[in-house]
């Protein structure tokens, strides 16, 4: 569908710097969209990276069983850094950038809702950043309790600890504010004539990934707080001792932590759904069950949360209801992926850049559903939970999922961004290397959790060093890949062939009529949606 | 095409190295050698899924790759416009909700079984400590039999100085030991911090709670010695706390249980004997090793700020009480176990000696077994 | 329009601050249910008397083994039950005790934590006195015999023939934990 007539596009141009501050000052008092959006993505790269450098060092140490390199207390300190860097550093702001930079120009917005409040919640992200970070130069260092956090292990930690907690709640707060701000703009600010059921899916998976942000961040903040008071104001909320129970916190942190894995996976699913049709140069199919099939997800995600506690001892019941609800999420989950096929079938294919990475995400994002479904057997569970089957289940699903699918966007979008096309000898090369490195970092890792090696240890016994050096070999492979990465974008901001408006021959939406790259100020005007029929 | 021709270039290059590497060493792929029946159901259980979660996976993809090859641009195909058909939507949503149903029913009747801790001939406590296992034999024979099993790799193997054994990380200096074909009942608690019992080849995993006891099961159908490791973080040397259950015939368990209980009566009444300052010392030296050595370390320098020094310390030098109070009481909110149930009165002695006499602190004291047990008083 | 727009935005961000402050709440609102919960379902009921049985009829044809276990959580005490395990029938009277001293020169006071294995037994394991329903303070050296009473409830499901009953004895210090007096409920 096309807008007929669009305001507001090309004339904006020219007051578009004159009454903004320059430099810095520019990006630290900016309330455009773009220009947020720009740097909720920058620096989602610069964290992206940090955490990957911890990565790299916890491959190395295990690289070959015994100590090398690192102290089991510096061991312990990387993989919660990493887990809580690339969560809530890495992904999410990654997807919260999209959406500020591509929902106003896909509902015909001019800007975001709260356009201060906008900046504010990034400029919250990058003390965050600093603080959990900044926590391994403190005395005692971070915390290594892993991203769950748990107690009573975390109420031993030091100070390092205490950072962490800071930075979850400031990061909380700054995806609370994100998400509202995403919530109010597409159900207010959509252009006359955009129904919600005529949106385009990205608008859709973001609304109700904002509704799950919104109910689940509060509860990890008050989870965290739970344990800063444990730990320095007297309450035993998770100690025995005054009454409490350690297994609690694991409750409240997976209450949070199930629905945390959709809300990165839904806006995931969304730019998937985009770049599918585009270059199969046919609609979507199932739109409407779609939607439900998204819903669905969503709402069963609040009631699964114990699968990731079944040996803790819970009653035989509590295991048993919990694994039937998480055998139901893929009922949903296995609907969108036929869509995609579907909507593949009898298409007119190419594979430029973002279709290949969205045709990865698809190949190995259902081979981490697949082993989810292994995982919720309980029975199956007992011997595979707290091993490195799980480390590859959720590498499958975090990176061949969610970052795949940010890779496909970046590259969908980055013509509309700069005004340039891409390299696309780079960008393939970039997907080839890094879907294989990624594969043989991680597909061992299953092998290493069904022969039975746990997770988060710094050395293991010698039956593992065989698929850990692959490993090990496979992850290096991807991390220097991203570099790749970063080069074929640096070169395509600096210059490139001229993109043209719609670069994409099927793609489809709003955001495809406005000019490349796309005016500081867009739809100040609201476009008019043709009367025809379909989605935008 | 460069690029792909490049790119299979890459992978064949890939697969060789990673073949050769595969002709040398054993890849360990799969479950452990099954010891109980429970493991043998988990491991049928995980070959069903398998096969049901290939064929879906086979079915779903070759539709895409078929797609992926005859429908493309470059073909020449043009694109069909459909984008609904309610009936196949239906069917994609029921049929694979009955196959989950299906599925679901094997799991639930492993387990119901797995769950059932009834009828069992001997219940042992396992007790997570950091970072060891200690071991009650509560009920059943053997009953009263109690000890600490510590980790026995020793730290040249883990730096890198000498050659690995080949039970690295894998070996204790107690066993539990339990008897062929009985079953066991397995309670879990935990004094600091959560730890998970855990032995792959009997299927059994069940988180170490402190403050409160978590039960499971296993019934051994073959002699034989297993080994596995905590499986919950639970601070620095979480690696370190590996788990071996030695099963015996019904007469060797007999056997060893006659032996264990020698050993609790001799070292019940070691109150009585005074033993010379080398013997104290070398008998110090190999309980600092196996206790101490994690956090204060083997110079005596400890970790600052959280395992203090030893050497030089006032502790050490100062008063014999205080420094026995506090191995056997432990300091409160610290890292700093209390020792006094853990060891008996003799090896607290030896290692309190040592300590006092290792490094640079030669206080040239001697502390014996009855000292210790006047301050257990 | 502008305006009104704005005061539709608004609308929303009240309401959704209202949810995320509700939701905060809510983390808060699990710890007493699941209290409760734990409670109802008879997993955690930790520190208060159970309710005797009305019209207690023993069931002889049953017997239960009941083990004792005990555990100290960093106090310089021993604490042993006085018997290793009991044969009981569900719906008698049952009197045990626990031993404990103190070896520290000073007094030292600990609360005990009761603990099921397995636990779906503790729904039916009724606790009428217990030295776990209030701390226990000891003078230096002092030792002390501790009743537990109980019944079994003959509800228990067919298939349990065996349950554990296992304390925890905590050190009660200044900052460790709260009057345990009263019913749990941390951080109220």
């Amino acid at each position: 569908m096309e807008a007929t007539h669009v305001h507001g596009a090309g004339h904006a141009h020219g007051d578009d710097h004159s009454h903004h501050p320059k430099g810095i000052m520019r990006w630290i008092t900016t309330t455009n969209h773009k220009d947020i959006g720009t740097m909720y993505l920058w620096f989602s790269f610069a964290m992206f990276m940090v955490g990957g450098a911890m990565a790299l060092i916890i491959r190395a140490e295990l690289f070959q069983p015994g100590l090398q390199y690192v102290e089991p207390e510096f061991f312990n300190q990387m993989i919660t850094l990493h887990g809580l860097i690339m969560v809530f550093g890495a992904i999410m702001p990654a997807f919260v950038g999209f959406a500020n930079w591509m929902i106003p120009m896909m509902i015909g917005a001019p800007d975001m809702a709260f356009a201060r409040m906008n900046n504010w919640s990034f400029w919250l992200l990058p003390p965050a950043g600093i603080l959990l970070t900044a926590s391994m130069f403190v005395p005692g260092g971070a915390a290594g309790t892993g991203w769950t956090l748990y107690p009573p292990l975390s109420i031993q930690m030091g100070i390092g600890m205490d950072m962490a907690i800071f930075a979850v709640h400031i990061l909380g707060m700054s995806s609370i504010m994100g998400s509202i701000n995403i919530v109010t703009t597409i159900l207010n600010l959509r252009a006359p004539g955009m129904t919600l059921m005529r949106m385009p899916m990205f608008c859709w998976t973001w609304l109700i990934t904002g509704y799950l942000l919104i109910a689940v961040m509060p509860v990890l903040a008050g989870a965290v707080t739970m344990i800063l008071t444990d730990r320095h104001f007297g309450t035993s909320f998770f100690s025995a001792a005054g009454g409490g129970d350690p297994v609690l916190f694991q409750h409240i942190f997976w209450f949070f932590g199930h629905p945390e894995v959709y809300i990165i996976a839904l806006p995931a699913f969304g730019v998937v759904s985009h770049v599918i049709p585009a270059f199969a140069r046919k609609p979507l199919f199932g739109y409407t069950s779609m939607v439900y099939a998204i819903a669905s997800i969503a709402l069963i995600s609040f009631i699964v949360w114990a699968h990731h506690m079944y040996v803790v001892g819970m009653p035989v019941a509590g295991q048993l209801y919990f694994m039937y609800a998480t055998i139901l999420i893929a009922v949903p989950t296995g609907v969108k992926v036929f869509n995609w096929v579907a909507t593949m079938w009898r298409g007119s294919m190419t594979f430029e850049t973002p279709m290949l990475f969205a045709l990865g995400f698809l190949f190995l994002f259902t081979i981490g559903g697949f082993t989810g479904l292994v995982l919720s057997n309980t029975a199956v569970d007992v011997q595979l939970q707290d091993t490195y089957y799980v480390v590859a289940h959720f590498h499958y699903v975090m990176v061949a999922g969610a970052l795949f699918s940010a890779f496909a966007a970046v590259y969908y979008w980055l013509p509309k961004w700069t005004g340039h096309m891409y390299d696309e000898t780079l960008g393939k090369w970039h997907f080839w290397l890094s879907l294989i490195s990624f594969n043989i970092a991680f597909f061992p890792q299953h092998f290493l959790g069904l022969a039975g090696m746990p997770r988060r240890i710094p050395d293991y016994a010698l039956q593992f060093t065989d698929f850990n050096q692959v490993s090990t070999f496979g992850a290096f492979g991807f991390g220097l890949s991203q570099l790749l990465f970063l080069y074929v974008v640096l070169k395509t901001i600096r210059g490139g062939e001229k993109a043209a408006a719609k670069p994409w021959e099927g793609a489809t939406g709003l955001e495809w009529t406005l000019p490349s790259p796309a005016p500081y100020h867009t739809f100040e005007e609201p476009p008019v949606l043709s009367e025809a029929k379909g989605h935008a | 095409m460069g690029i792909n021709k490049k790119t299979q270039s890459c992978l064949a290059g890939i697969a060789l190295m990673v073949w050769s590497r595969m002709a040398l060493a054993a890849w360990e792929f799969n479950f452990q050698s099954p010891a109980t029946k429970a493991a043998q159901t988990v491991i049928d259980l995980h070959n069903l899924m398998m096969i049901i979660i290939v064929v879906i996976f086979i079915g779903v993809f070759a539709v895409m790759f078929y797609s992926v090859f005859k429908h493309r641009k470059s073909r020449g195909h043009q694109a069909a416009q459909f984008h609904d058909n309610t009936m196949v939507e239906i069917a994609w949503t029921v049929v694979p909700l009955l196959i989950l149903v299906a599925m679901a029913w094997p799991a639930t009747k492993a387990l119901l079984n797995m769950r059932d801790t009834s009828q069992a001939d001997i219940t042992i406590k396992a007790t997570g400590y950091q970072w060891k296992w200690g071991y009650d034999y509560l009920k059943g024979e053997g009953e009263g039999i109690k000890f600490m099993s510590l980790t026995t790799t020793p730290a040249d193997q883990i730096r890198g100085t000498a050659a690995k054994g080949g039970n690295y990380l894998l070996e204790v200096d107690r066993h539990v030991v339990v008897p062929v074909g009985k079953k066991i009942r397995m309670l879990t608690t935990a004094t600091d911090v959560i730890h998970s019992w855990w032995v792959p080849a009997l299927a059994v995993k069940q988180d170490a709670i402190p403050g409160y006891v978590r039960d499971t099961w296993f019934k051994a159908e073959k002699e034989g010695i297993f080994r596995g490791q905590c499986a919950e973080l639970c601070g620095k040397d979480h690696a370190f706390m590996p788990i071996v259950v030695e099963v015996v015939s019904a007469e060797k368990y007999s056997q060893w249980v006659g032996e264990q209980k020698k050993q609790m009566a001799a070292a019940a009444d070691e109150g009585g004997k005074t033993y010379s300052l080398n013997e104290l010392m070398s008998r110090g030296e190999k309980v600092y090793a196996a206790n101490c050595v994690a956090c204060h370390q083997a110079n005596g320098k400890g970790l600052p700020p959280a395992f203090p020094a030893l050497d030089g310390s006032k502790l050490a030098k100062g008063p014999k009480k205080d420094h026995i109070a506090i191995v056997l009481n432990g300091k409160p909110n610290t890292a700093m176990a209390a020792y006094g149930g853990q060891l008996g009165d003799g090896d607290i002695a030896a290692v309190v000696t040592y300590e006092r006499n290792a490094w640079g602190n030669k206080t040239g004291d001697m502390v014996q077994p009855a000292d210790i047990q006047a301050a257990r008083k | 329009m502008n305006k009104q727009r704005n005061a539709d935005n608004r609308r929303v961000l009240v309401r959704m601050l209202v949810v995320a402050v509700l939701m905060f709440g809510f983390g808060y609102a699990m710890v007493p249910m699941y209290q409760k919960f734990c409670e109802v379902t008879g997993i955690n009921n930790l520190l208060n008397a159970d309710d005797p049985l009305r019209n207690t009829q023993v069931d002889t044809s049953r017997t239960v083994t009941v083990e004792f276990d005990a555990n100290l959580h960093g106090l310089p005490w021993s604490f042993k039950p006085g018997q290793s395990s009991v044969e009981v029938h569900p719906g008698e009277l049952v009197h045990v005790v626990y031993r404990v001293s103190n070896t520290r020169d000073h007094a030292v006071t600990g609360q005990a934590i009761p603990s099921y294995g397995p636990q779906l037994a503790a729904a039916h394991f009724r606790k009428l006195e217990c030295f776990c329903f209030t701390r226990q303070t000891l003078g230096p050296g002092e030792s002390r015999e501790m009743p537990v009473v109980f019944v079994i409830d003959p509800a228990l499901p067919e298939d349990v023939n065996t349950i554990t009953l296992s304390y925890t004895f905590f050190e009660v210090a200044g900052t460790l934990a709260e009057p345990a007096s009263k019913p749990a409920r941390p951080g109220a």
